[in-house]
């Protein structure tokens, strides 16, 4: 870093090179070479602030530091998370499938680049002239920049702005999803579901179980496990494994408190003990009396329920074996009265 | 060591970008590779700028860059369109043009 | 005063044509009035002309210049001289009698205004065609005539038979028409003009083969208006028309023009030898032709069209004989249009009276019938026989001495060629003659049921036949009494006195013997004993005659056949090489650009190989450059 016109650097600054643009075009070669994007452009940042070095080898010092903020931190980052937005574990196949692409490409490139190579040595001047002195006329590399900037570059400064601006809403309108319809609610969905004759099939075992797993038994309107819920095989393996009595008294009691809390009749889980009670009554009676009577919207109701139950039942209690759809149908038409009060 | 040899090392990557161009299929490694090409360009401004004593070099790099944030964010945005309704960000299945 | 005599019947047409249905009850006589109306301007004419010394008599009028375009004068400009005169004496007043005829013919029938109009149309065109004074405006009248043929034949165009023959007819006469135009245009290139008197004062600076080459094509145009070998084919068929147009157009008039056209370009023909022997060969070949064919006919029409055929042979040999046979061939013309007529108007009385039966063998006996049609139309058949003392004796005989005065070999032929066709002449008239008003009445009824009562003919009808049964009976005598014709027309066609190598009498001798073996032979094959009404199966050349000697199948082997394999083989040559050319043409630059496609693959990355590549060779050449 001295005089006018030297003809070499110094010895640092040769070392330096030779190390650093080693690893920048090795970093280079990732980027195009590797088959995930993600490593890619982690090798492309790598190579971005090697040459953010070298700018600030060659007495750039305003661009090394716009190189570093500017492209990794701000280009590079908007390219990681456009690749998290579109799926950072991918990796690309690298077998072409154009014929007689690799190969034109690689003889273009490599005619390009002798011919840049042999252009270079052409042009190359013997000695160089530095910037040191450029750079001390206004007191420093960032004066001298600005210097220019805004009195011989001010009018392309200004339509550099305005190309900002115009790439930002452009970016923005390109990007922008205006849903032009109202969502669609829950309960709408279903309600088109049963009136396209779509209806779900019931729900299959263990669906409404406390817990999500093939190895536990479903449990009967009264609480009480069924074993039919579960493959007959752990059954006979005698792999059925227990709903703990202590969780079920829990259950109970909180359909207690929630009773309690709601008043004593009015509670949806009275009601289904009520409901349940008179069941009995009546399966003791009447055997043939079918169990399900209304096939369309029991999944509707069940998923409308969950708005105004209480949160201790609102998700295993709720969801009732076939056996208990009667009372469920009763309980809807309740809860249907009770939504139009609420509006 | 002669300032010459950031020229070749800018040829080299240059090079090394132009290729991945032409053979990377995800649009978006085309476009870093795009963006390794600009980047060798920079290196030879600045490393003119160095050669003749001169800023305007930096100063022709440093526009290169805002240009290029700005090819950036609408490229990416064109990319994202193009995965969302295609579902794949790759070059060779936006060939509709084709007979 | 010319152009009135053209401008008559071309109003008549006109109004009768475009005039409507009001006109029907009095179309007819206005038609009739206005072709009396141009007799009578011809008349003048005549007397006038006939006041004035004989150079001194052609009749000039510039109407006006209908295309002059620098070098290219066409006018409209009438000559009259005395061949033109004597034609339009002829078609004037034969046409005139003929319209009067055609009141009573056409009586019952609807569309007799058109005919009518048809009538004067074709008048009109005739009289242009004899009065045009350069051979553009004689083309206009040549084609006015042709469509007025047209339109007559097919008159009954219901009858399929009528268009048919129609049709055929036009056709055939196109071959002729193109003959005429390629004569026009041959003599435009080597004359620089077509007008009548330049054209042939210089006819003798012109190359031998050219003045043959027109000599030929004026042939085959003649050759083709005047139903002579080889383009006679459509003549019989022509007969479909009503019969006032057979007499008129297809016997004295129209069918006539190819003579005229050959005695009009006389100069030509003088200074080309060559093409005057073709046109007597072609009247030689069409006098024995049309005779043979008129021999073997059962209709009446068809035995008296063949027999025009012949007659015009005789005018075609005669003015292919140069000046000693003009004058004669004119004379006999003048002669035939006068008998022809007659016989044709006597031909549809007789129709008229059965039913328009026209098979002779379903005649016989009507003399008893009628008696004023048997006398004209007898008077008639003396006068074409050439009975000694009737016009037909007088110009037929002259032509036979014309015939044998050409000298050498080839008069000796022609003589006999003509006194032969004096023979068949008399044979197959005296067959018609006596098959139609001699025997027993042989007639049976129609398929309707009608049995036809045979009367004479309306006043109307009867009084034409009168007057050209007059005419043939003095015309010949008049014409050549101080050779009168001859004298006439000698300031137009010139006029030598042959010589015959054997002497005048001794031929009229031989003409008369002829006739006598002609007649003779005809009584006693039909005179002598009953006719068989279904005609007998006949021999070989009778068989022949009657399918026109074998023209129509000529025509179909050699003409239709030979063109649909020319037609089939260019088809193949323009499918296979022109086709092929342009497709293949097509097909090369589709496969090239099928090829081509292939760089287009749609394919961004395949693009930016070809820029990288472009942006390389770009820097190669900039380096080469600075290098060099």
């Amino acid at each position: 870093m001295s005089g006018l016109l030297a003809s070499t650097t110094s010895g640092a600054e040769a070392f330096q090179f030779w190390l650093l643009g080693g690893i920048a075009v090795a970093g280079a070669l990732g980027t195009v070479l590797l088959r995930r994007a993600v490593h890619s452009a982690l090798c492309l940042a790598g190579t971005m602030i090697i040459l953010a070095i070298f700018y600030l080898a060659n007495g750039a010092y305003f661009l090394g530091v716009v190189q570093i903020v500017v492209y990794t931190g701000a280009v590079m980052m908007l390219f990681l998370f456009v690749l998290m937005l579109v799926g950072v574990s991918t990796a690309d196949n690298l077998k072409e499938t154009l014929r007689g692409q690799r190969w034109m490409a690689a003889l273009c490139a490599l005619g390009l680049g002798i011919l840049v190579t042999a252009g270079i040595g052409q042009a190359a001047l013997g000695s160089f002239t530095g910037v040191e002195e450029a750079n001390a006329v206004h007191g420093g590399n960032v004066p001298g920049i600005a210097e220019k900037l805004f009195t011989e570059y001010v009018v392309a400064f200004e339509v550099t702005g305005v190309l900002l601006t115009v790439a930002a809403v452009g970016a923005t309108l390109l990007t922008h999803r205006e849903r032009i319809e109202k969502a669609t609610s829950q309960r709408e969905q279903a309600e088109a579901r049963t009136r396209s004759g779509h209806v779900p099939p019931l729900p299959a075992p263990g669906v409404y179980a406390l817990h999500n797993a093939v190895d536990r038994p479903g449990l009967l309107p009264d609480g009480s496990p069924s074993e039919l819920t579960v493959n007959p095989t752990l059954r006979e393996r005698g792999q059925m494994r227990e709903v703990s009595a202590d969780k079920l008294a829990s259950l109970a009691a909180l359909e207690q408190r929630t009773a309690e809390y709601h008043g004593t009749a009015g509670g949806p889980a009275n009601r289904r003990a009520e409901a349940r009670r008179s069941l009995e009554k009546r399966e003791a009676g009447e055997a043939a009396e079918p169990a399900d009577t209304t096939p369309a919207g029991g999944d509707a109701d069940g998923t409308a329920e969950d708005t105004d139950t209480g949160p201790s039942d609102a998700g295993p209690a709720d969801k009732r074996p076939p056996g208990d759809r009667t009372s469920g149908d009763q309980a809807s038409g309740d809860q249907a009265s009770g939504e139009e009060e609420a509006k | 060591m002669n300032p010459v040899n950031y020229l070749y090392l800018a040829a080299l990557l240059f090079t090394i970008g132009a290729f991945g161009v032409l053979i990377r299929r995800n649009a978006i490694v085309v476009f870093m590779c795009v963006e390794l090409m600009l980047n060798a360009a920079n290196l030879t401004l600045v490393a003119f700028s160095r050669m003749h004593g001169n800023l305007d070099g930096q100063i022709m790099a440093f526009f290169v860059m805002v240009v290029a944030a700005a090819e950036v964010v609408v490229g990416l945005a064109i990319i994202v369109m193009l995965y969302r309704s295609r579902h794949s960000a790759s070059v060779d299945d936006a060939s509709l043009m084709k007979l | 005063m010319i152009g009135l005599l053209v401008a008559a019947p071309l109003l008549g047409a006109a109004v009768l044509l475009c005039g409507g249905r009001h006109l029907n009850r009095t179309g007819h006589w206005l038609g009739t009035v206005l072709a009396g109306v141009s007799f009578i301007l011809a008349a003048v004419l005549f007397v006038d002309m006939l006041g004035r010394p004989g150079d001194d008599r052609a009749l000039h009028q510039h109407l006006y210049s209908w295309v002059p375009v620098g070098g290219f004068q066409a006018d409209i400009a009438f000559q009259l001289d005395q061949l033109s005169m004597t034609f339009v004496l002829l078609i004037t007043g034969v046409g005139t009698l003929i319209h009067l005829y055609s009141v009573g013919y056409m009586e019952h029938d609807e569309r007799r205004r058109r005919f009518f109009g048809y009538l004067n149309l074709f008048l009109a065109a005739m009289l242009l065609l004899v009065l045009a004074d350069n051979f553009l405006l004689l083309y206009v009248g040549w084609e006015g005539v042709g469509l007025a043929s047209y339109l007559l034949i097919g008159f009954w165009q219901h009858k399929p038979s009528a268009a048919t023959a129609a049709k055929k007819a036009f056709v055939v006469n196109r071959v002729g028409d193109a003959g005429l135009a390629i004569a026009i245009f041959l003599m435009f290139t080597t004359f620089g003009t077509f007008a009548f008197g330049p054209v042939l004062a210089n006819a003798e600076e012109a190359t031998q083969a050219t003045l043959t080459g027109i000599g030929l094509m004026l042939l085959l145009a003649a050759c083709g208006k005047s139903a002579q070998v080889p383009l006679q084919s459509w003549l019989g068929d022509a007969m479909e028309g009503p019969t006032p147009v057979s007499a008129l157009i297809h016997a004295a008039t129209m069918v006539t023009a190819g003579v005229y056209l050959i005695t009009r370009s006389g100069a030509i023909f003088n200074a080309a030898p060559d093409a005057q022997t073709a046109v007597v060969v072609v009247g030689a070949v069409t006098l024995l032709f049309g005779a043979i064919v008129g021999c073997a006919k059962d209709d009446i029409k068809k035995a008296l069209a063949g027999s025009t055929m012949s007659q015009i042979g005789y005018m075609v040999l005669a003015a292919g004989l140069g000046p000693i046979g003009y004058a004669f061939a004119i004379m006999h013309l003048v002669t035939h249009g006068f008998f022809k007529a007659g016989l044709f108007l006597g031909a549809g009385s007789v129709m008229h009276g059965m039913n328009d039966e026209v098979d002779m063998r379903k005649y016989g006996g009507l003399r008893k019938y009628m008696p004023v049609t048997f006398v004209t139309f007898g008077l008639g058949y003396l006068a074409i026989i050439g009975f000694p003392g009737l016009s037909g004796f007088f110009s037929k005989d002259a032509i036979i001495e014309a015939a044998f005065a050409k000298g050498g070999t080839q008069g000796w032929v022609l003589g006999a060629v003509t006194l032969l066709g004096a023979a068949i002449t008399a044979y197959y008239m005296t067959r018609v003659m006596l098959l139609t008003f001699f025997g027993e009445k042989r007639w049976q009824p129609d398929k309707n049921g009608n049995e036809p009562h045979p009367h004479e003919s309306p006043k109307t009808m009867v009084i034409p036949m009168a007057v050209l049964a007059f005419g043939s009976v003095f015309a010949g005598g008049l014409f050549t009494s101080n050779d009168a014709f001859v004298n006439w027309l000698k300031p137009v066609t010139s006029f030598e006195h042959g010589h015959p190598p054997i002497g005048v009498a001794a031929i009229t001798t031989l003409t008369v013997v002829m006739l006598l073996i002609g007649v003779g032979a005809a009584w006693l094959q039909y005179g002598r004993r009953p006719v068989p009404v279904v005609a007998p199966r006949g021999s070989l050349v009778t068989r022949a005659a009657r399918r026109d000697l074998l023209q129509d199948d000529f025509n179909h082997v050699v003409l239709v056949r030979g063109g649909e394999h020319l037609t089939r083989s260019l088809v193949y040559v323009d499918n296979k090489l022109v086709d092929g050319a342009v497709n293949g043409t097509a097909a090369a630059f589709g496969g090239l650009s099928g090829r081509m496609r292939r760089v287009q693959n749609g394919f961004a990355r395949s693009y930016a190989v070809s820029m990288f590549g472009g942006a390389a060779l770009l820097v190669a050449v900039t380096l080469l450059m600075r290098a060099v």
